[in-house]
């Protein structure tokens, strides 16, 4: 397989947030800021391509029945070290994405190319998945957050662009779903045809 | 009293889905109809409520005891599929039309992140058993009705004229962000 299209698929056309709308609990729950985006999608990169390279490297020894209970656990592992690493090095991180650390562990993106991809590809394939896969998830997370952020406080990336009476309702639940909304519509319009 | 602030405050103040996003996947994905997404919700209803209770006793009887706080995540998720799976066997056995209208949903729930959030949300708040059996049965019925709620309406949607770019999904996420809204209005009665 060609490993450059196998890295640059979850960016536009195979994009989990966008195109595969999977493991949208994360995706509206944390981007109320930019950078709490990118934090989320790094910290569920970090899971995939550990996990990936795992259930790639162990995928013969697996008994068939147990595969699913053999993946949860090793995705869980690696989300607990992720959940420990951030408590010590990036606590503010750690505070504001809060409950959604652990649940990454429950995020379909994760299991499902661990059972769709790398329990079926070589170790190098599922490694070049998993890293194309996740930055493309925070690559979502990320466009998701600075728009909200801007249009909620005026601000991307904590830098001040718009001043004046801005709409706070985007920062709040009901704005992640109507970005998100307006967002798979233009990529529904511009990518996909 | 403080049953009460617990039941309006997770049914509707911080509705799981429409303030808390969890369980957002199968709010998407299975609300298209009215009667499905009553199924969801009361299998969802059934599995976060032993969940709770299960972890909970996990938690203060053999993690905390034992210091090993930090295998939370694994062991929850390993008790919430191994439950799923139990439950599934168990009522196929004892109630064959009860299973006939949850079974479909139920190896779908093992990956709903409302179960395992409120699972935490309860260790988290501090709750007692009896305050999380009730936090999580409240958090069902809030996620009962958003569902219900949102299925309502998506059943109208499909016979609008929708833009091409907006149909299915992008309209549907409109929908919520306005149910989100109107879910606002509760904030500050508790």
């Amino acid at each position: 397989m060609n490993q450059v299209a196998n890295f640059t698929k979850g960016f536009i056309k195979e994009n989990p947030v966008f195109v595969l709308l999977l493991g949208l609990c994360p995706t509206l729950g944390v981007t109320s800021t930019a950078i709490n985006g990118l934090g989320m999608g790094l910290a569920t990169t970090f899971v995939l391509v550990m996990s990936n390279l795992v259930v790639s490297l162990i995928k013969n020894v697996i008994p068939d029945k147990v595969r699913i209970p053999s993946f949860i656990v090793i995705i869980a592992s690696f989300v607990t070290i992720v959940e420990l690493t951030m408590q010590a090095y990036t606590p503010a991180l750690f505070e504001a994405l809060g409950l959604f650390i652990p649940l990454i562990v429950v995020n379909c993106i994760v299991l499902g190319r661990a059972e769709a991809f790398a329990s079926k590809q070589t170790v190098f394939s599922s490694v070049i998945d998993g890293l194309g896969m996740g930055l493309g998830f925070a690559f979502a997370l990320t466009i998701l957050g600075a728009v909200r952020e801007l249009l909620g406080s005026g601000n991307i990336f904590g830098l001040e662009l718009m001043k004046g009476d801005l709409m706070l309702v985007f920062i709040l639940a009901p704005g992640a779903f109507i970005v998100l909304g307006y967002l798979i519509a233009l990529m529904n319009k511009f990518a996909k045809s | 009293m403080e049953y009460f602030v617990i039941v309006i405050g997770s049914i509707f103040v911080s509705n799981i889905v429409l303030a808390q996003f969890l369980g957002i996947c199968p709010f998407v994905g299975v609300s298209g109809k009215l009667s499905t997404s009553i199924g969801m919700g009361g299998a969802v209803l059934f599995v976060m409520t032993l969940a709770t209770i299960v972890t909970w006793v996990l938690q203060y009887y053999l993690l905390t005891p034992f210091g090993l706080g930090f295998m939370q995540t694994i062991v929850f998720i390993l008790i919430i599929a191994a439950l799923v799976q139990m439950v599934e066997i168990i009522l196929k056995k004892v109630s064959p039309p009860l299973y006939q209208a949850l079974g479909v949903f139920l190896p779908l729930i093992t990956t709903n992140c409302a179960v395992l959030g409120v699972a935490i949300l309860t260790i988290q708040k501090e709750f007692s058993l009896m305050e999380g059996v009730v936090f999580a049965i409240s958090n069902a019925i809030g996620f009962t009705l958003a569902l219900v709620l949102f299925a309502g309406i998506r059943e109208h949607l499909d016979l609008m004229e929708v833009p091409k770019g907006m149909r299915g999904v992008p309209i549907a996420l409109l929908v919520a962000g306005i149910l989100a809204l109107a879910f606002m209005g509760f904030t500050g009665i508790v």
